[in-house]
């Protein structure tokens, strides 16, 4: 029996929110420092950040702290109320996206049957927080930046639902955790080395996944709504200080999380070959695993993200509903037609 | 302009430079044959500069004709610049020029001088309007330069033919407040909307020099680096004698 | 050309549809977005009021004059000498090449000409200026289209320019080099060889270029068919540089008219595009700088021995006159004209800078396209707001 199972009720949920706590920041600044700050430097032939602490290690620290001194500004025609509020709720939207995602046999935040479905569900309440900051600042560039956002993400979403559902059917189950467990203890043809990662079979969804999860990042080359070089930076435009560095965490917490559901359904999630998945050193080696697997994924993102330049608006429309979604309703079939008769 | 056509010694180039000189300039005198005998009349000066340039200068009514023959009749399609010249010199003189400047008799106008006297091609009033256009497949230019009457400050638009002008108009009506006749819309350009006057007429003065004088090219000249040029150039001088 | 022009053409009909459409049909209120003057992609100063119809434009104004400096009038009150540290700043980027015109013009009127050497120098420097000014739209026009990364490589590598320039001239920015018949100083030892190996450095930056922005398919699904200007209208408004030969006007101030550089003693070719879009005016630039290096190459081989100055008099007085030079300048073609009364002073100077001319385009362009085409079309029109301003 597992170390956790001993616990009472509340000691588990404590522990279970303080690791959603550390999911959703450690990977934020682990991205910022690893992909923002030093990967896309060298990219850029420079150097990054290189005074604060050795190889400007502690510049994160520094950065936050800027932040938390600066005024925080709210436009005078700003509705205040939805203008302080869009952080927090895009913010949260991250934080509802984590309790889906497994790190080992028991360590989970929740077990929910619906997981996937969920994760999808609660992912499409930052469009709301988007909409709210360019609605509520009051700003032209805002409204444009959010609206481009609202019509990007409804339709990316979309796509991302439909690269999941090859993943579903052949697991047979919308639970992460058992879809986990079933890339485990898959096989390849009947070898079992290293189970069955998705990504082999479901390489089309694997892409359509990232790409749709590109465009939900609102990252280059999909980032109109924020576009610095024609909206300032969209939706962001008015937020100064406290508020900007929540959107800021929200931007690459996000990143990590969705990278962390690809993990789960095209990598095989915590699980790494080798090791007996039903293992107790998995609670502790799983969340690791995952990590690593993240910031792998993250790195994908942001190559693409420094590399590409932008799409226009209808341009990205065309992109989803005439290639990625038919694509994606393909994939689906073809996986169902493998799943009944084969 | 002169042109470089060989590498050796100047001597040469001078050479070549004074047997060029004389030969007469067929492109831009046909050019100019060309011009005078559509607009006749309207014609009333011209400044031929063999090899170098040609200058014509038409009656105000005749402006935007011009244009449109230059144009459509000619050839010359590119538009180039449009501006204008303010010939009555500064009622300021050279007043605010720095005193050593004076001292050191540079200067030698230091009278105020009010005759107008305009330049190439002549004319007969204060202010001019000029153009430039260009025949980019013959690879020919011409200056066209008009009076501006001084009761009415008026010349017929060339926005209709050369859209480029539209501009150029505005910032020559907002520089010396001359009207250019079925302009689309004549407002300012560079300067905010609420500011008077015509800075680049000659009357208009430039206030930095009131506000802090202007410490004359004296100073300039005894840079370190200058002394240093001053003495090669001496050196220089003596190895050529 | 037709497929591209028929989309131009379907874009303006969509823009009068827009226009009459607003406040009519669906009762929707057209929004006036002020596009800087203090906004990332105006590099400058520049305003445009752009009137949209959701995210379509119905009318574009550009507004400039933020940073006019009014160097037509300040000018009239400084002596020739003096008049070039002014001028260097109008295209902040290639300052060498705002001299050069001018100084030319002064000659002109004084019936000076440059010693040889003076010319050759001149010209390398002028084509130098060309590409430290070029490289950095290259890299630009990237930013424009929202990839980041190339704008660094640009910065990275002009460098090399700018030192090698500076090496030659004491200034990265602002020269302030070239003399009424002649140059300041002559080039420093090792100069010749240290700057034929920056020139391979910006062919492979060339190179990197265009991998790494002009195939991208994203940057040509941005750029292609976008911003159209027709030969003839280019012309009537005036465009030069890559801008007009971006049209298919093949028309070089360098070749057809050199006056006082020496491009006739140099192999190479005048590169224009037949589409007239903003992809195509990327394309010509692209392929001049590596062109200019080509120049540069070739001028560095045979300088002619010799002075570097005429005999100029101490205090320059220009006989009265009037002359007009222009040069093929980074930006487009920049004239001088320079009315001389016999004095100190110049009595008028005209300055014809390239960018308020190419800008001059703008309402006409932006007619009818999308907010982000806007940045793409002025990004690829490609001005200085000195140059504008003046």
């Amino acid at each position: 029996m597992s170390l956790l199972a001993e616990l009472s009720y509340w000691q588990q949920t404590s522990i279970r929110v303080g690791a959603g706590l550390v999911a959703v920041i450690l990977v934020a600044g682990t991205l910022v420092m690893v992909h923002l700050f030093k990967l896309v430097s060298f990219m850029q032939s420079r150097l990054g950040p290189m005074e604060a602490g050795p190889f400007g290690s502690l510049q994160l620290l520094a950065e936050v702290g800027k932040h938390l001194q600066k005024e925080d500004i709210v436009p005078r025609k700003a509705d205040k109320f939805v203008f302080a509020a869009a952080p927090f709720v895009v913010l949260a939207s991250t934080f509802l996206l984590v309790v889906v995602l497994p790190g080992g046999p028991d360590a989970w935040f929740i077990q929910n049957d619906l997981g996937i479905y969920l994760a999808m569900a609660v992912s499409s309440v930052s469009v709301i927080g988007i909409l709210m900051a360019g609605w509520g600042s009051a700003n032209k560039y805002s409204l444009l930046g959010g609206l481009r956002a609202t019509g990007q993400l409804i339709a990316y979403e979309l796509p991302l639902i439909l690269a999941v559902v090859g993943v579903v059917i052949q697991a047979g189950s919308m639970n992460l955790q058992t879809i986990v467990y079933a890339q485990a203890n898959g096989e390849i043809f009947g070898w079992g080395g290293i189970g069955n990662p998705y990504v082999l079979t479901q390489g089309i969804a694997f892409f359509l996944f990232l790409t749709a999860m590109q465009a939900e990042l609102t990252q280059t080359p999909f980032d109109m709504p924020i576009a610095e070089s024609e909206l300032v930076s969209g939706y962001m435009t008015e937020y100064s200080g406290m508020r900007f560095l929540l959107f800021f965490i929200a931007e690459f917490a996000t990143a990590g999380v969705f990278s962390a559901i690809a993990a789960v359904l095209f990598l095989g999630g915590w699980y790494i070959p080798g090791i007996d998945p039903d293992d107790n050193i998995m609670n502790v080696l799983g969340p690791l695993v995952m990590f690593v697997k993240v910031v792998g994924l993250t790195f994908i993102v942001f190559w693409v993200r420094f590399s590409f330049p932008r799409f226009r608006e209808d341009q990205l429309q065309r992109l989803a509903w005439k290639f990625l979604i038919p694509l994606a309703l393909l994939n689906i079939v073809v996986t169902a037609i493998f799943k009944v008769w084969i | 302009m002169r042109q470089l056509l060989s590498t050796d010694t100047p001597t040469t180039d001078e050479a070549t430079e004074e047997e060029a000189a004389p030969e007469p300039d067929t492109v831009r005198e046909a050019t100019l044959d060309q011009l005078s005998s559509e607009l006749g009349d309207a014609l009333v000066g011209s400044h031929l500069e063999p090899g170098i340039d040609l200058t014509v200068r038409v009656t105000a009514e005749a402006w935007a004709d011009t244009a449109a023959f230059l144009n459509t009749g000619m050839g010359f399609a590119y538009f180039g610049f449009l501006s204008a010249i303010d010939w009555m010199p500064s009622p300021f003189g050279r007043d605010m020029d720095a005193q050593v400047d004076l001292e050191l008799g540079l200067d030698e106008k230091s009278e105020i001088d009010s005759t107008l006297e305009q330049g190439l091609a002549g004319g007969d009033t204060r202010f001019q309007v000029f153009a430039r256009v260009n025949d980019i497949v013959n690879h020919r230019a011409i200056t066209l330069k008009a009076d501006v009457p001084d009761d009415s400050l008026t010349v017929p638009s060339w926005v209709e033919v050369y859209a480029g002008a539209n501009w150029h108009e505005r910032e020559a009506w907002e520089m010396f407040g001359i009207s250019f006749e079925g302009h689309p819309g004549l407002r300012h350009i560079y300067l905010p909307g609420e500011f008077e006057g015509n800075p680049l007429r000659k009357d208009y003065p430039l206030l930095a020099r009131r506000v802090k004088p202007w410490p004359g090219i004296v100073d300039v000249e005894q840079m370190p680096g200058d002394e240093d040029e001053e003495e090669a150039e001496e050196s220089e001088e003596g190895a050529s004698e | 050309m037709t497929d591209i022009s028929d989309r131009q053409q379907l874009s303006y009909i969509a823009a009068q549809a827009a226009d009459a459409r607003v406040n009519l049909e669906l009762e929707t209120e057209g929004m006036t977005l002020n596009i800087g003057p203090q906004h990332p992609a105006t590099h400058g100063t520049l305003r445009i009021v752009a009137k949209l119809d959701g995210e379509q434009v119905i009318a574009a104004d550009p507004v400039m004059g933020y940073m006019h400096r009014g160097y037509e009038k300040l000018s009239e009150v400084r002596t020739y000498p003096q008049v070039t540290t002014l001028i260097n700043r109008i295209d902040w980027l290639g300052s060498f090449a705002n001299e050069v015109p001018f100084i030319l013009a002064a000659e002109q009127l004084m019936e000076v000409e440059a010693p040889p050497r003076a010319q050759w120098i001149r010209t390398i420097l002028f084509e130098m200026s060309r590409i430290a000014n070029v490289v950095l739209f290259l890299g630009d026009m990237a930013v424009q289209v929202g990839a980041v990364t190339p704008v660094f490589f640009a910065f990275r590598d002009r460098e090399h320019i700018l030192n090698q320039i500076e090496g030659a001239t004491g200034g990265r920015f602002h020269p302030n080099f070239d003399r009424i018949g002649g140059l300041k100083d002559d080039l420093p030892a090792g100069w010749i060889a240290e700057t034929k190996q920056v020139m391979k450095k910006m062919r492979a930056f060339c190179d990197e270029i265009e991998t790494l922005v002009l195939g991208n398919e994203i940057f040509q699904a941005r750029t292609r068919g976008i911003g159209v200007i027709p030969a003839d209208v280019g012309l009537s408004y005036g465009l030069s540089g890559a801008n007009i030969r971006g049209s298919g006007v093949d028309w070089d101030v360098r070749r057809d008219n050199p006056c006082g550089l020496v491009y006739d003693q140099v192999d190479w070719k005048v590169w224009t595009h037949p589409d007239g879009d903003s992809f195509s005016r990327f394309w010509v630039r692209l392929q001049e700088t590596r062109e200019a290096t080509n120049i540069v190459d070739q001028l560095l081989d045979d300088i002619p021995a010799g002075p570097i100055m005429a005999k100029v008099p101490r205090i320059i007085k220009v006989p009265a006159g009037e002359a007009y030079v222009e040069t093929e300048n980074p930006l487009g073609v920049m004239g001088y004209y320079v009315v001389s009364k016999g004095d100190l002073v110049p009595y008028r100077v005209k300055i014809r800078s390239a960018s308020f001319n190419n800008m001059s385009i703008s309402p006409w362009l932006l007619k009818g396209v999308y907010v982000p085409d806007i940045i793409t079309i002025l990004g690829s029109l490609y001005f200085i707001l000195g140059d504008i301003d003046r």
